[in-house]
């Protein structure tokens, strides 16, 4: 029973990532209806940015306590992710809205590219260390163990998730981005900038990734330029198998194919004698993509027809 | 002087005879080339044009799906895959068969097709960037099922590969060894390059007179707007499949002949790069377009090992040392290229004279 | 058929003469260059023989693919200032070094280069995913190869007499791991994981078989692959099982963060891997965690090599920088090669390659002989722990 409730932790922890990265997606392709194929990168971005000014902040030696430099690197990364996914909606997405609709596709697969080779370039091929300035020594809840990093995840990502839920439903800015959703044309005609409308979402989108990065290689402690393609890929899955455009589902389509990962790569092998082993684990989640659009294209939570093309 | 002799030029052009001219220079050309290469550049070269051909095969074939029906596959290196361990398996001592090539081709091309149905059935009600992701993920699923198919029972050897792959024997001649036939010496790469530029001159004969057929028309339709093609009259569902089959086995022939040139296969060959790489040919060359296709398919086949030759010495002299390796250059010009098309060019470096038109249409519109 | 089709015909066919003439140009004028350095190889009374060398060059383990070409530089540099003669000529090698940027599909087109360059033989490549493909293409020249570093079976398994090695195998390496395993570590059960690379499963099968027939139970095995940071799922199946021993055939960059993922899961089982973890990447990633994990290393660290400090000084001196990992076992295969060619006094591969495979070299790493299938007669295994966060050496098994 521990190990299967070990399980599930291992899941919840994994989920909340996908669910944060998820609601960039989310969010983008509810106002857009575009797959913004390079939000994954800027996910990796943001491990980066932080990993480098922390490293830069504990190398001066400038003795600031360790919760703080990482608030710094933090903030750091946000800022410069936010930065990133504005000029990458203005180059690669803005000029192309009236365009046949592979061409904004095209051009976000070309720039996951370049920001992927990019990222190699500034800071190398090596698999980077990320300090460890939360303690990782675990604690045992009946038997299962988990980190303190692993309860700041949990944590972090629930109150974060909350938080835009809340800005979605209730501010000026959250109105006018789900009337922007609605129908574009009809919010510009009733006085919605859609232009800073728009680049406000990838913003906001950009900031919830640039945590999800700083989490992800804080709990692994390591950072790669490669990270955030998969991840990027599994949490646009977590997205649809919520139902895409609806920021509660990305939530619960994370969580849940975290789930679906973790307990699918512990049981499958004893399931299925044998025969399927971990090594499917990512199969699991194309599974869950194919047969989620196949068979229910909304989505768990979706009720908007998909139907944009 | 020149003005004169450029209009007789012109009015001899419009003979019928000046075409056989040009078909005959074309083919000259193309006879003599590998020779060339070789003696000047080095038959490396041949080589390199060996694996350009072999792309312009699934770029051809990538381009029926994406460029006549437009529907976007980033999975389409999976074909590819799916015919390249055909011919692994059935001529390699994996499961000591060795059946002859003849058998083997048209096996791989039914194969790869029925995968083809097989991926597009299921999603034929899903649009545009859906319908990515899905052929994305499809493309993932079976390179992790030829990378773990060893265990527990062994069929692809997974993450080894497959090596010793039998090459195509015509009368029980291999033709990677080299041959001597009217006292000029052919390496096996020569003859390869006869091979696959007969196999890429049949793919493109078929292309061109797709693009006028009567289905190709019904392609077109849905690429530029399903709901209206569907009310004209055209069976939607079965064009779309044949679609998805057509490319596909154009891949899957292809991944046969790089199987047996290659001799080795393994899951590495057939990763999303792969697939990202093929569009980026397409989309180069101009979607929809085979000519462009073809073009931007040597441009970027050459890329890599103009770049090895050319970009790290010129490094090397500036800096004194190789600051971006040639891979990573490439990939970061592949992303380049991929966004200034679609900013600059949409309908790619040589589009087709009916694009041109359309993109130009769009922008008078807007 | 219209007017723009023919045209562009009358184009495409144009534009195809004048590519045609442009090169037949280009081909003047190289043969003309090459009459003119023609001159300079025929005044000197050495006979040039070209080498070639294959390896990463660029790429993530470019570092690696340049200590083997040093190796290789600095044996070929010894020859030429001891001057080698060979069948009463004397002789001045030359190395062609080509970069396969460590992949499969690369490695054909390199090994075509090599070939077309008309070297005497070929030292390389560095991982067995480019070796493998290269192989064919060289044994179809009929050219002798040495790989320095590459260890899966197949290389040597696939009949060609043209293929060599410097260093154990997977299979040797597994069988030294899976023993040590059971009779050194006690290990009673065992769970394998590997990262579905060539290597790894070629490793962990060899591990597992051998553990077997050591007497221990393999309770599970699992997988994970190269891109992945998160182990916890498998990790915590395996810790529902609770085995000795944890076996990992892999590279660093998922060892180390699954040792730390190890010990936050509270799996209590000993850590034991191949070469492609003993490193120093292993105990960045690991951290603290890392401690008193084992690994392995094909052949013998350099402090226990019969020629290895002299080697370190005269690598050092030359290239002004460390030794990062293979080129003493380049500069063996280097070395082992002109022996050959020594014996047989002819730099023809024809002739020589008899006396290679029958070559018995006192190297810088140890003896060098070739068995039936051209890999090394008993090479050598070395184990070694981390402690104190740095690789202690334990003891070297097999080899002579």
């Amino acid at each position: 029973m521990d190990i299967f409730l070990q399980q599930v932790l291992n899941g919840l922890v994994l989920g909340s990532v996908y669910a944060l990265v998820a609601l960039g997606y989310t969010m983008v392709y509810g106002i857009l209806g575009l797959i913004n194929f390079a939000h994954g990168e800027v996910v990796m971005i943001g491990a980066m940015v932080a990993l480098t000014v922390m490293n830069a902040l504990l190398g001066a030696a400038v003795g600031l306590p360790p919760s703080l430099v990482l608030a710094l690197a933090t903030a750091t990364a946000i800022a410069v992710c936010m930065a990133l996914a504005f000029s990458i909606e203005r180059v690669a997405y803005r000029p192309l809205r009236r365009a046949p609709r592979l061409a904004p596709l095209i051009t976000a697969i070309g720039m996951s590219i370049l920001l992927q080779n990019l990222a190699m370039m500034i800071w190398g091929r090596q698999y980077r260390t990320f300090p460890s300035v939360i303690p990782v020594t675990p604690h045992s809840i009946g038997g299962a163990s988990i980190t303190d990093v692993q309860i700041v995840i949990i944590v972090v990502s629930a109150a974060i998730m909350a938080g835009l839920l809340l800005l979605v439903q209730y501010t000026r800015l959250g109105r006018a981005m789900r009337a922007t959703a609605e129908n574009p044309t009809v919010a510009g005609l009733m006085g919605v900038n859609i232009n800073r409308i728009i680049s406000a979402t990838f913003v906001i989108g950009a900031a919830l990734a640039a945590v999800a990065g700083v989490l992800v290689a804080a709990n692994y402690s390591i950072a790669h330029y490669s990270m955030g393609f998969m991840l990027g890929l599994k949490a646009f899955t977590a997205a649809v198998l919520g139902g895409i455009g609806n920021l509660a589902g990305a939530m619960l389509g994370g969580l849940l194919l975290g789930l679906i990962e973790s307990i699918g790569a512990g049981y499958i092998s004893d399931v299925s004698g044998g025969f399927f082993g971990s090594h499917y684990q990512d199969v699991f989640a194309f599974l869950v993509l194919v047969l989620v659009l196949v068979f229910r294209p909304t989505g768990i939570m979706g009720e908007r027809v998909a139907e944009r093309a | 002087m020149i003005a004169p002799f450029a209009a007789r030029f012109k009015h001899w052009k419009r003979d019928r005879r000046a075409l056989w001219v040009g078909y005959a220079m074309i083919a000259v050309a193309l006879a003599v080339l590998p020779f060339l290469v070789d003696n000047t550049l080095g038959r490396t070269w041949v080589r390199v044009i060996d694996f350009a051909l072999i792309y312009a095969m699934l770029a051809l074939g990538l381009n029926i799906v994406v460029g006549f029906a437009g529907l976007l596959d980033l999975g389409y290196i999976a074909f590819y895959a799916v015919g390249a361990y055909t011919w692994a398996l059935l001529a390699s001592p994996q499961f000591g068969l060795h059946l002859p090539f003849w058998l083997i081709l048209p096996i791989g091309f039914v194969a790869a097709g029925f995968f083809g149905v097989l991926l597009g059935a299921p999603t034929l009600r899903l649009r545009g960037d859906y319908l990515a992701i899905v052929t994305l993920g499809f493309g993932e699923i079976v390179r992790i099922f030829l990378n773990n198919l060893d265990h527990p029972v062994n069929i692809t050897n997974g993450p080894i590969g497959i090596n010793l792959i039998d090459p195509v024997m015509i009368g029980g001649v291999s033709l990677t060894k080299t041959h001597e036939i009217l006292g000029i010496e052919f390496s096996g790469t020569h003859i390869y390059y006869y091979l696959l530029l007969l196999l890429v001159m049949a793919t493109i004969f078929v292309c061109v007179r797709l693009e006028d057929s009567r289905l190709g028309r019904a392609w077109i339709a849905i690429r530029e707007d399903e709901t209206a093609a569907q009310a004209m009259g055209i069976n939607t569902r079965n064009v779309k499949l044949l679609a998805f089959a057509m490319g596909a086995s154009f891949g899957g022939i292809a991944g046969g002949l790089f199987s047996s040139f290659q001799g080795f296969v393994s899951p590495e060959s057939f990763i999303l790069l792969e697939s990202i790489m093929v569009l980026c040919m397409v989309v180069l060359g101009g979607m929809g377009h085979v000519a462009g296709v073809v073009l931007g398919t040597f441009l970027l086949a050459v890329l890599p090992e103009v770049l090895r030759h050319g970009a790290s010495p010129v490094q090397q002299q500036l800096f004194g040392k190789v600051i971006l390796d040639p891979e990573s250059l490439r990939m970061m010009l592949f992303g380049l290229a991929l966004i200034l098309v679609m900013l600059l060019r949409p309908s790619g470096l040589w589009p087709s004279p009916i694009r041109r038109r359309e993109f130009a249409d769009a922008k008078a519109d807007s | 058929m219209d007017r723009g089709y023919r045209d562009s015909v009358w184009r495409l066919g144009a534009t195809a003469a004048a590519m045609l003439m442009a090169v037949l140009l280009a081909a003047c004028g190289q043969q003309e260059d090459q009459a003119a350095t023609g001159g300079d190889t025929a005044s000197s009374l050495e006979r040039v023989v070209k080498i070639g060398h294959a390896g990463p060059l660029t790429g993530p383990i470019a570092h690696l693919g340049k200590d083997n070409e040093n190796g290789v530089r600095l044996a070929i540099d010894e020859a030429n200032a001891g001057g080698t003669v060979i069948g009463g000529e004397k002789i001045k090698f030359e190395m062609i070094s080509e970069d396969d940027e460590g992949k499969e599909s690369k490695s054909t087109v390199v090994a075509q280069i090599i070939v077309d360059a008309k070297v005497a033989g070929v030292i390389g490549h560095l991982n067995s995913g480019t070796t493998i493909p290269a192989s064919k293409i060289y044994h179809d020249a009929g050219l002798p190869q040495i790989s320095p570093s590459a260890t899966n079976v197949n290389y040597t398994n696939q009949g060609f007499k043209t293929a060599f090695r410097v260093m154990a195998n997977d299979a040797q390496q597994g069988k030294v791991l899976g023993d040590y395993a059971v009779k050194n570590l006690g290990a009673k059960t065992i769970a394998v994981i590997d990262d579905r690379s060539s290597y790894g499963k070629g490793l962990a099968d060899e591990f597992e078989a051998a553990a077997k027939a050591a007497g221990a139970k393999i309770v599970t095995r699992e997988f994970t692959d190269v891109t992945k940071t998160d182990f916890t799922a498998i990790l915590t199946r395996i810790k529902g099982m609770n085995p000795n021993l944890v076996f990992y055939g892999g590279m660093d960059s998922q060892s180390g963060p699954m040792m730390k993922q190890i010990k936050n899961l509270g799996l209590k089982a000993t850590f034991l891997t191949g070469d492609g973890g003993q490193t120093a990447q292993f105990l960045t990633l690991a951290g603290p965690e890392g401690e008193g994990a084992y690994a392995s290393s094909p052949g013998v660290p350099l402090d226990q090599m019969p020629g290895g400090q002299a080697f370190t000084d005269r690598y050092t001196k030359t290239f002004k920088q460390p030794i990062q990992l293979y080129a003493p076992y380049a500069y063996d295969s280097m070395n082992t090669m002109i022996a050959a060619m020594k014996a047989a006094g002819s730099v023809d591969p024809k002739v020589y390659l008899p006396q290679l495979a029958a070559i018995q070299y006192q190297g810088v790493t140890g003896n060098i002989a070739f068995d039936e299938k051209g890999d090394i007669k008993g090479g050598s295994i070395s184990l070694y722990k981390v402690e104190n966060g740095k690789w202690k050496y334990l003891e070297t098994k097999g080899g002579g």
